[in-house]
């Protein structure tokens, strides 16, 4: 080793590993855009989280001696925290049914929300207490002597507050998402009297203590702001409807990085300020991807209280006396067995009952016949985009039996049988024919052109949107009442006796 | 009572300021296939926050510091764990290999120290 190479300070060679790392988090993101490489990607990014993690141990922050510090308190604290959450976290990611992706994601982008808001609190205490503070080396060096008891720079409050902001904003949020998704609450958006007021009284209490805290760098103050932003997540998150939330839960993930970078920032670290930015901005651009994707606009989906009409002028009564027809297995596998074309448009329903082998059998019988099968996948089929492809992969349906929305629509009218196993809403036709609906223009699939539709459903309960669909109504369609699994296999004995 | 300022700040300034471009140029073409698993790969990245949360807890000082140090790293440790522990299983679907086998005996690096 040459003397050259010991001078080299360990604080340096932990940054240039970070620097690496950040590399390899763009490197992972890059990879997650396209299928072949989605897989190593993530590989990518996990490993460059391990070596970050890893290189922390040498931070001068865990080893320096600092009056009033117990460092190996501490960092047993830390490992046994580490542990925990490894311990609670994998079997929760490995064994969470895929159906309930989207509430785990939520979950997880919750509580790294929690830690960013957490670790600007932590370190404003530091910086305002004078004492011990990761207050980097470089920034000691400029105060005086004797000075214990400094006042941050108005932007070093300001880096705080809005990680505190943010961060909490994002906590409180996913944590009201999951409970829409998993059921917990209703999945309709929540109004109350008097809710505008509410958030404005909420909304400049913030901005008025935001700006108190600057002035004063007042900790309980900050302490007030956090406790705020934990009620605007929720405030915020409550009028919002259950088919929204995996949108919302996109925008939350990127409030999440932004919080990140806000806590680098705080701590001057160039990898959570990269690491953080690059979910910030891809994230949002993400979420408007994802409500393009549903043919609404952002503005659209956070403030329009998506179905409060509804619940006015849904009647429940009124429906209940139309007539619906609905048909035995039999006679439905008999209408299939003799189809030419049948589309398979599968929705949330099918992921619940767990069908979608049973599907996979079904579309296997029909094409041993001579029927030609496809699936037509909603954008948004499932609870996220992209999610039933995820579901219908793991059944092992062919590639090439998936058509996405745009591709399937125009063979539609060609279709002899659309069969809807357990969706709902993308198939709804007030979509298109109803300006007043809460889901005007969003795209759906056109089961209505097809020239006979089934409906696999376990009720005439309205969707995961909350309103009615007059699809169930029409004069050819026919409905199968039961779970998606079991009515799936009595059509495939319908068919194979067909 | 004396206001100090942070030295780096232009520089944190600007590396965000270019974070911001190229987080948008690195997925400005994506299937609506993959939406999912990409939130869930990002949501994981930002669950660097940990290295965060261990600076913090590292120099904490005094009960309050170190309960909030303690249970950011929790908190952190969920997130970047599970993140990309649960992006790898959305992302097994995608092998498109013709076996059914549930080969994927994936263990992608959980974060945890060695």
């Amino acid at each position: 080793m040459t003397p050259a190479a010991i001078s080299i300070p360990l604080a340096t060679w932990t940054d240039l590993v970070y620097l690496l790392c950040a590399a390899g988090f763009i490197l992972a993101l890059k990879g997650l855009t396209n299928p072949k490489g989605a897989r190593r990607g993530n590989l990518v990014g996990a490993g460059a989280a391990a070596v970050a993690i890893a290189m922390t141990f040498s931070r001068p922050e865990l080893r320096d001696h600092l009056a009033g510090v117990n460092h190996g308190l501490n960092l047993i604290l830390m490992i046994v925290a580490m542990v925990v959450g490894t311990a609670i976290a994998v079997p929760a990611a490995r064994m969470v049914k895929m159906t309930a992706m989207p509430q785990m994601v939520a979950i997880f982008n919750g509580v790294g929300g929690g830690a960013a808001a957490l670790v600007s609190i932590t370190e404003f205490l530091k910086l305002t207490s004078g004492s011990g503070s990761s207050i980097p080396p470089a920034v000691l060096k400029f105060l005086p002597t004797g000075v214990t008891s400094p006042k941050p720079a108005v932007y070093v409050i300001a880096e705080v507050l809005v990680g505190v902001l943010i961060g909490s904003v994002s906590f409180s949020g996913s944590a009201i998402a999951f409970a829409k998704l998993q059921e917990l609450m209703t999945g309709r958006p929540i109004t109350y009297p008097a809710q505008q007021v509410i958030n404005a009284v909420v909304g400049l209490a913030i901005v008025g203590l935001v700006i108190a805290t600057l002035v004063t760098a007042s900790v309980p103050l900050l302490v007030v702001v956090l406790v705020l932003s934990l009620v605007l997540g929720v405030i915020f998150v409550l009028p919002i409807g259950g088919a929204d939330v995996p949108v919302l839960i996109s925008l939350l993930n990127s409030f999440t990085g932004l919080a990140v970078a806000a806590s680098g920032f705080t701590l001057g670290n160039n990898l959570l300020i990269i690491a953080g930015t690059l979910v910030g901005a891809s994230g949002i651009l993400l979420t408007r991807m994802m409500s393009s994707a549903m043919g609404r606009s952002l503005p659209n989906i956070l403030f329009s209280a998506f179905g409060s009409v509804i619940t006015a002028t849904g009647g429940e009564e009124g429906d209940a006396a139309r007539p619906v027809k609905s048909g035995t297995a039999d006679d439905i596998g008999v209408l299939l067995a003799y189809a030419r074309k049948v589309v398979i448009i599968p929705g949330y329903g099918l992921a619940v009952a767990q069908a979608q082998h049973t599907a996979r059998e079904l579309a296997d019988a029909l094409t041993k016949r001579g029927v030609e099968v496809f699936y037509a996948i909603h954008p948004v089929a499932g609870r996220m985009p992209g999610h039933m492809n995820v579901l219908l992969a793991e059944a092992n349906v062919p590639y090439d039996q998936l058509k996405e929305m745009d591709e399937a629509n125009p063979e539609m009218a060609t279709a002899d049988v659309a069969l809807v196993v357990g969706a709902n809403d993308t198939v709804n036709p007030a979509a298109i024919s109803t300006p007043g609906s809460p889901i005007y223009g969003m795209p759906i699939v056109h089961a209505d052109e097809a020239e006979h539709v089934i409906f696999l459903k376990r009720s005439m309960r309205p969707g995961f949107a909350g309103i009615d669909n007059e699809l169930l109504y029409n004069p050819k369609t026919t409905m199968l009442f039961g779970d998606a699994k079991d009515s799936l296999q009595k059509l495939v004995a319908a068919v194979d006796s067909a | 009572m004396i206001a100090f300022a942070q030295p780096g700040i232009i520089a944190f300034l600007t590396i965000f300021v270019l974070a911001v471009f190229v987080g948008n140029e690195v997925i400005s073409k994506v299937p609506s296939v993959l939406h999912t698993p990409l939130m869930s790969g990002s949501n994981a990245v930002h669950g660097i926050i940990l290295v965060g949360t261990m600076v913090v807890l590292g120099d904490a000082h005094g009960p309050a510091q170190v309960i909030l140090g303690t249970l950011a790293v929790l908190l952190a440790t969920l997130n970047v764990v599970g993140g990309f522990v649960v992006t790898d299983r959305m992302l097994e679907m995608f092998k498109g290999k013709p076996k059914p086998a549930k080969a994927a005996k994936a263990d992608p690096a959980d974060g945890s120290p060695a």
